[in-house]
This record gives C-alpha cells, structure tokens and sequence, in this order.
C-alpha cells in the first residue's frame, strides 16, 4: 500500500449515449464514462457543468443501473423548473454531449446483494433511483433475498420506472413492490393511497418472511424522516436503517 | 471542460464570490444530510464525556454543560453535496472552555467526535482550539432542532459541514488520526472545502 492514498474517483468525461423519457418530470441519460468503473448499487456520482467563464455548477445523482450492466450508466434526473442543474439536462443536453462526472461515491448507502436481507426499500419520487440499482443488481443475480419495495409517487403517470418494476414483481422471486400516490387512486389491488406511515410499513414487513436486517430510505429530507421515523415505530432498529437525504 | 449550452447557471453576485469555495454554490435554506434516521435525545438523557483514548475525563449532563461559557460564532458553512450558506449564526461552548473546564491541556494531537447515533468523525486538535470550534446548543438563538443535530452539534465551521457532527455526546483524544464514519467510505480525511478536499485521497 502507499502511504499516500490514491485519489479517488477523479473527474472525467462521459458521453451522453442514450435518453429516456421516463415520466414528464424524469428523464434518465445514459453515459459511458471515458475510464469505465465498477459500483456498487446504491452509489452515486457527482456531475459538474462549466460555464465558459469558468463558473461551475455540480450536484449529485445517484446511479439507476445495476453493477452489473455493461456499458453505459443510467441516471434518472427529475426536473425542478426553477433549478440550475436538472433543467440543463431537460432542455439542453443532447446526445453526443460530453459532460464531466466522477464516481462511484458513497460508501453507506450501497447494498452488494452477498450482503443479504431481507430488504425494506423505501423511495418518494425520484429517491427510487438508487433502490431501482438494488432491485435490478438483485435480478441480474438471480438472487433470492425477498425485497419489499415502498415506492411513494403523487400520481399513476409519476412511477419511474413503472414497467420493469412491475415485470419484477411479477417473477414472484422474492421481490415485492407496493405502490402508493398520494395524488391519485390506486391502480393495484394492494396499493395504498396516502403518505407512508407506521401502518403501511408494518403490513410491508410483514410480506417479507422474517424481520428486515437492513432498510434503505431515499427521497427528499422531508419524506426520508417520516418514512425513517415510521420504520423506527414499526420495529426496525434505527442502527440498520440507512437514508440518503436529496436536500431540501 | 466547458460544457455545450452552460452558460448562464445560477451564479452568486461578484461581491460574494470570495466567500464561495470552489465547487460550492450558495444555498438560502438549510438542506438536511445524515446517513440514518435523526435521533430524538432528550436533554434530561443528554451527556457530554471528554475522553483520553478509552479514559473518560469528565463527563457533563445537560444543566451542567449550558453552565459552562456560551459563546457566539456566526460562519459561512460548507456542505460536501456542494452547498454553501453565509452567515449562520450559532452559539454554544468554545472547545477552548470545554478543555479549561476539564482542566485538560490536549493530550494528542487528535480527535474523534462522537454521535449517539453512533455516527463519528475525526477532527485534528488545531482545528477545535484557538476559538476555531464549539459544541454549538443554539441556532438563530433557538433549540438546534433534531434535524440539524440538536440538542447539541459539534461545529467546525472552517471544514466540510460532516466534520461537525450532529446528536454530539462526546469528544476522544487519539494517538493517531483515525477516520471516522464517512472518512472511513470514502470521503476525505480532513476535508478542507478551500482546497476541495471531498473524497480519499483528493490532494
Ligand atoms: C446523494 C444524492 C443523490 C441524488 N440523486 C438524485 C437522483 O438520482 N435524481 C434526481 O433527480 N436528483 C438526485 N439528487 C438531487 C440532485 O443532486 C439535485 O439536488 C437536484 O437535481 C436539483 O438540482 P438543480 O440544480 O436542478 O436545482 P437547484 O438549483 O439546486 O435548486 C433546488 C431547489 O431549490 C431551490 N433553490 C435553490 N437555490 C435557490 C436560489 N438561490 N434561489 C431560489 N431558489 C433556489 C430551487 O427552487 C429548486 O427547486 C441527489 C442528491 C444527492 C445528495
């Protein structure tokens, strides 16, 4: 070992590869970095965009694709119209762009799937993108560690990544997703229409064949501490609940 | 790298500039960041220890520790995520009367911040004395609120905002310089934001 440590993750360029439409506020870009590097799932990288001034803006994203895709890494960006960062991608970045990033970051917030479970996931809005990593890291595995999912959406037409996550639920392997809006009927049978809370926490557990070792939470401050606080009440122990906070 | 059609961002006035380390931008609210849930401490189970390696120095309960000085610090503060905010206004006890309390000239060089959450984070001893750090009890004259670390946080103002660690109980001299719970997954040991030093390794 050196005495001196490596540093880590230095900024590169990654090229815009592919675009996708996910909801009308997320779109995910695909970017292939210019030295590929192994996550794990659950990580992020931090984007920077430079003005020709030399101003420069960075923020965080969390990685939508599971470790073991290869090629391009997906990020699923939500627009805030009066942001700095997410309408750039919105409404200027195109294909074919280069755009600084460095990564994977984050060493607490990951879940390599030898870790083990049972899981409790629990994403508001665009806080599903690092638990989407999971989900799909666990399936590249064929791994049977049974995952209950509560994602938390405003409406219907709000649930990224809608589709595949239902396609996973359907291989009745061991995941399990539970949808609830907060603006809108429910869809599914079992889906909820409300804020998470202890009640829909405890029922989500109870799907899972015994207690959960680890929950993730992820989502805006405000949601993370009442899913966070409703774990607590439902019998999770605070120390094996981990949250990443997106700020405000 | 410029970056094709970034030109405008959300750039702070000039004046201010001199106030924003590289990499930052200037945030009005006060975002919250902590790697679990925010621990509700009730002040009547509070403590504070002082600590020499496994050797507890002194330890003070509530009433005790908002008997020692209180002091007034208002600090431009850097978050990791890339925020930074002017001018926030905090008062608590100096290290500096912590130490006087206890009677304590600092033993090591080093420390470890304690949480009680668990959390931890280590902090040189040049960058707690010299009126550079506080265990800060107030912000804008009220309560901290749990949230933002309450009742009482470490504050570090002059490093990255995870070196002053939230849900504070305890200060540890060490020997040597030992990471702490983030500098330990991948961010920097010291963590100086005029230097932009956020990850291992960074120069
Ligand atoms: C670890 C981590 C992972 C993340 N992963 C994701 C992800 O996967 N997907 C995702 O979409 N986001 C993610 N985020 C959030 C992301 O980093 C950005 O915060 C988000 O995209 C908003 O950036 P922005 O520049 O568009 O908005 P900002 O310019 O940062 O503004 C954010 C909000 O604050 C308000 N605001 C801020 N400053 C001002 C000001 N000066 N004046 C007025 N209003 C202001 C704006 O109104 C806006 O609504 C993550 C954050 C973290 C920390």
């Amino acid at each position: 070992m050196s005495a001196v440590a490596a540093v880590q993750s230095p900024w590169q360029t990654a090229g815009i590869v592919r675009i996708e439409k996910r909801t009308p506020r997320v779109t995910s870009f695909f970017f292939r970095p210019s030295r590929p590097f192994a996550y794990r799932a659950g990580q992020h990288v931090d984007v920077r965009l430079t003005a020709p001034d030399g101003y420069q803006a960075r923020r965080s994203y969390s990685i939508a694709s599971a470790p073991e895709t290869v090629g391009a890494i997906e990020l699923a960006i939500e627009k805030l119209d009066d942001g700095e960062v997410s309408p750039f991608f919105h409404e200027v970045a195109a294909i074919g762009d280069e755009i600084e990033l460095r990564g994977p970051l984050g060493g607490h917030f990951v879940w390599p799937e030898d870790v083990g479970g049972p899981l409790v996931l629990v994403g508001g809005g665009s806080g599903v993108v690092p638990l989407m990593s999971m989900a799909r890291h666990r399936a590249a595995r064929n791994s049977t560690v049974p995952v209950v999912l509560v994602f938390s959406a405003r409406i219907w037409d709000e649930v990224i990544f809608r589709d595949e996550l239902i396609a996973l639920d359907d291989r009745r392997d061991g995941f399990d997703l539970v949808l609830t809006l907060t603006r809108e009927a429910a869809r599914r049978p079992a889906d909820y229409v409300r804020r998470v809370d202890v009640a829909m926490m405890a029922q989500a557990m109870a799907r899972l064949p015994e207690p959960p070792g680890l929950a993730f939470v992820c989502g805006s401050n405000a949601f993370v501490s009442v899913a966070a606080q409703a774990l607590i009440d439902a019998g999770v122990a605070a120390g094996n609940i981990r949250t990443e906070r997106y700020g405000v | 790298m410029v970056t094709r059609g970034f030109s405008s961002g959300r750039r702070p006035p000039t004046d201010d500039d001199a106030r924003i380390p590289p990499g930052q931008y200037l945030e009005q609210g006060f975002p919250v960041l902590s790697a679990g849930p925010t621990p509700r401490v009730r002040t009547e189970d509070w403590s504070f220890t002082l600590k020499h390696g496994p050797r507890p120095i002194k330890k003070w309960n509530w009433a005790e520790f908002n008997a020692l000085p209180l002091t007034k610090m208002t600090r431009d503060i850097h978050c990791v995520t890339a925020w930074t905010k002017f001018d926030t206004p905090w008062q608590g006890v100096l290290v500096d009367d912590i130490l006087a309390d206890a009677g304590l000239e600092p033993p090591t060089g080093f420390t470890l911040a304690h949480a009680f959450d668990g959390y931890t984070t280590n902090v040189p001893v040049k960058d707690l004395t010299g009126g550079k750090a506080m265990v800060a009890l107030l912000y804008e004259g009220e309560p901290i609120a749990p949230d933002h670390g309450g009742p009482a946080r470490l504050l570090v103002p002059h490093l990255y905002f995870w070196k002053s660690a939230k849900w504070l109980n305890g200060l540890q001299f060490t020997t040597r310089d030992e990471p702490g719970f983030w500098e330990l997954r991948g961010y920097h040991i010291y963590g100086d934001p005029w230097r932009e030093q956020r990850y291992t390794g960074d120069p």
